[in-house]
């Protein structure tokens, strides 16, 4: 929701970014403030992931330019750990299995190394085991995840309740959930669009990365951006997606194309 | 009713200077085991201390060891039961206790009810001559084995456990050996006979108990353990090495597996300057074991471990993952054979040698082996070295944990696989303790 007296938390200019040599964008410009839901949209191949694990600080991808300040700090001078610590959640796209961690513990060590980041008390397992469960209850999650390996052998499902679980304990500024949709069906989807609305407050800010409109239908977004080639080329509200599900992104390319010849 | 008798020879070599290094062995009163002795003393003649010439020790130089003297504990300091409390394993109900391989009574709790024997051999041998003459010395060879062969020529007294048939022991029985005494050597022995039909959790523990004085010196572990599996019988045995970091350890372990058998063990490397580990597995007709490793080393030290699983007739099952994880400028060897004889058909067997190198200055050697000589079997090996996985770093980073942090929990979880197969609760939950402890000071 867009508010009056809401803070700029992200704000990128010009973003470039490489992997292995390959450019994948070239100029990225979004402004995120508190309270807003953002939608970024686009084919596949158009740098969305590429952005979204570029802020989480992934060492794969090179930023060969432009700027990012996070709640005006410069991001990249924030190791991953600390961007994490001070706010930034990446909900991934493909959760990292992890045999041997266990999922309570490696969530326990994470709640806790954040909360001691921002001066606040500590659980140890068995306070945190309460507070744990009362969250997967937001999220229909089987308590019996917490004895389980870190996504071991869990759906694809399971695995993006974890991630939500996750932003739910570590209650970030900024939560980028890349294709967060994607492996759900659509009871999942539901219980997991209601688990993120209700993380959803004044103070923080969601940034959707989707293909698809139908996660738009839970989680309503206040912006939807269309990338292209690794830049931002249309912007508008929660409409937009509508019309890029009925018409897909052609006529966004044209319109864009047709834009910049005129300059 | 023993006399006393020495082995009168000139201390020409390593080996006799060890051997002389023993004055004087009681004899035993039966002339088994008098032969026994004899007959590993004879071998001594003719075996050399293996080089990194010999094919079985090429990836690792014993020279260290042999350039020491150690010499038999001729007597164990006194210690109380409360010394060696924090050693107990609270499942276990029963526990031999040696001291520099000298059994320990008072702080050991045997246990001879309803047949089952936990005691040490001068106790029971009267008693049990039978089963104990039938398998003592009958299955680690020690024709070619240095190492063994010096064991059964030091044969004094052994760690026994026979369980009668089909009955079934619910607690878990220790075997624990103490070190106490710096230039040492200590020839620790156990057999272990599970009879037809039994059920049986056994607990090989080595470990030293540091004395006020004690600069880390060094002193040498030489055992030798027999487990015996009759028909349809089932053994869980675990075996963990803490010893000094100083400390040589030298085990050879040969189990036989009676028809339709089971044995599951896990073995457990933590400590010694250099350590190798010999494990022999020997499957009848539809036999199944599970034998699994893990070696956790730094600094300068050395763990070797050699497995061979003999697959000698049909339908046997064998799974063995064997994991390292090296650290300083450490170096753990694995060479793990497989072997399928000629009448082993329908053998369904897999094999995995998985190493995590934490340094550059890491070593690790692994030969996984294969040799089939039946036509229709299932047999899959494979082995990786490999460092941390980065995606796995970058997920636990992302979510605030420290660098040191997710590579101290990647690494522990790297060991918790092995470690999670212990079917004993506090044992498990003390050596994720330990196995904690320790990847933090690796990484």
């Amino acid at each position: 929701m867009i508010y009056q007296d809401s803070k700029t938390l992200l704000e990128v200019h010009g973003l470039c970014a490489t992997v292995n040599g390959i450019e994948i964008l070239k100029g990225l410009d979004i402004t995120v403030k508190s309270g807003e839901v953002h939608a970024i949209m686009g084919p596949n191949g158009s740098g969305k992931s590429t952005f979204a694990k570029v802020l989480a600080g992934h060492t794969a991808y090179e930023v060969t330019g432009g700027s990012v300040l996070f709640e005006g700090k410069n991001l990249f001078e924030l190791a991953p750990e600390e961007r994490a610590r001070a706010g930034l959640f990446l909900a991934f796209q493909y959760p990292i299995e992890i045999p041997g961690v266990a999922n309570s513990e490696f969530l326990r060590l994470s709640y806790n190394t954040v909360q001691a980041q921002h001066g606040r008390e500590e659980l140890d397992p068995l306070e945190f085991d309460d507070f744990v469960r009362e969250k997967m209850n937001l999220l229909d999650m089987n308590h019996d995840f917490l004895g389980r390996s870190v996504n071991e052998g869990f759906s694809g499902g399971e695995k993006k309740r974890n991630e939500i679980l996750q932003m739910a304990l570590l209650a970030p500024r900024l939560a980028i959930l890349d294709e967060t949709d994607s492996g759900l069906d659509i009871d999942a989807l539901k219980i997991v669009s209601q688990g993120v609305n209700q993380l959803a407050n004044k103070d923080n800010a969601i940034v959707l990365v989707t293909h698809y409109q139908r996660l738009l239908n839970h989680i309503v977004p206040d912006f939807v951006h269309v990338m292209e080639a690794g830049r931002i080329i249309k912007t508008a509200g929660k409409e937009l997606a509508l019309e890029l599900e009925t018409r897909g992104y052609d006529w966004v390319s044209a319109e864009h194309q047709a834009a910049m010849a005129t300059v | 009713m023993s006399t006393l008798t020495s082995i009168r020879r000139p201390p020409a070599s390593y080996l006799e200077a060890l051997l002389t290094g023993l004055p004087q062995l009681p004899t035993s009163s039966l002339p088994w085991i008098n032969e026994l002795r004899a007959e590993a003393v004879n071998r001594l003649d003719v075996l050399s201390l293996p080089t990194r010439h010999d094919e079985d020790w090429r990836f690792t130089d014993i020279s260290p060891l042999t350039k020491r003297s150690f010499t038999p504990a001729l007597s164990s300091p006194y210690l109380e039961a409360a010394d060696v409390a924090r050693f107990h394993i609270e499942e276990a109900t029963t526990r031999l206790v040696f001291v520099d391989g000298i059994y320990a009574p008072l702080l050991s709790s045997a246990a001879s009810n309803s047949g089952v024997v936990v005691s040490n051999l001068q106790t029971v041998l009267a008693t049990h001559a039978a089963v104990i003459e039938a398998h003592l010395g009958r299955h680690a060879a020690f024709s070619h084995n240095v190492f063994a062969a010096l064991n059964t020529a030091l044969l004094h007294d052994t760690a026994v456990i026979v369980v009668p048939r089909k009955v079934s022991l619910a607690a878990p029985v220790h075997m624990l050996f103490i070190a106490t005494q710096k230039e040492v050597i200590n020839t620790p022995r156990c057999l272990v006979v599970a009879e037809t039909g039994s059920t049986v959790t056994v607990i090989e523990d080595y470990v030293m108990l540091h004395q006020s004085h004690w600069q880390k010196e060094a002193y040498f572990t030489n055992a030798v353990t027999e487990v015996v599996l009759e028909d349809n019988a089932r053994v869980n045995h675990i075996r963990i090495q803490s010893e000094d970091s100083k400390a040589f350890h030298i085990a050879n372990c040969a189990v036989s597996l009676g028809r339709s058998s089971n044995y599951q063990s896990v073995s457990v490397a933590l400590g010694g300057q250099i350590s190798r580990y010999n494990l022999d597995v020997l499957l009848a007709e539809g036999a199944e074991c599970a034998v699994d490793g893990l070696a956790l080393i730094t600094d300068s030290q050395i763990a070797d471990t050699h497995t061979c699983i003999d697959h000698t007739q049909a339908h046997g099952v064998s799974h063995q993952l064997h994991k390292c994880i090296v650290g300083g400028s450490a170096h753990a060897v694995f060479n793990g054979k497989i072997m399928v004889r000629k009448g082993a058909q329908h053998t369904d067997s897999v094999q995995s040698s998985r190493n995590l190198l934490l340094t550059s200055k890491a070593h690790i050697d692994t030969k996984p082996q294969l040799e089939i000589f039946a036509d229709d079997v299932k047999c899959v090996h494979g082995a990786t070295i490999g460092q941390l996985d980065s995606e796995e770093v970058f997920y636990l980073k992302s979510r605030g944990l420290s660098d040191s942090v997710a590579h101290n929990l990647l690494t522990y979880a790297f060991a918790a696989e092995i470690i999670d197969r212990i079917p004993i609760a506090s044992l498990k939950r003390q050596l994720e303790q330990s196995v904690f402890e320790q990847t933090r000071s690796l990484s």
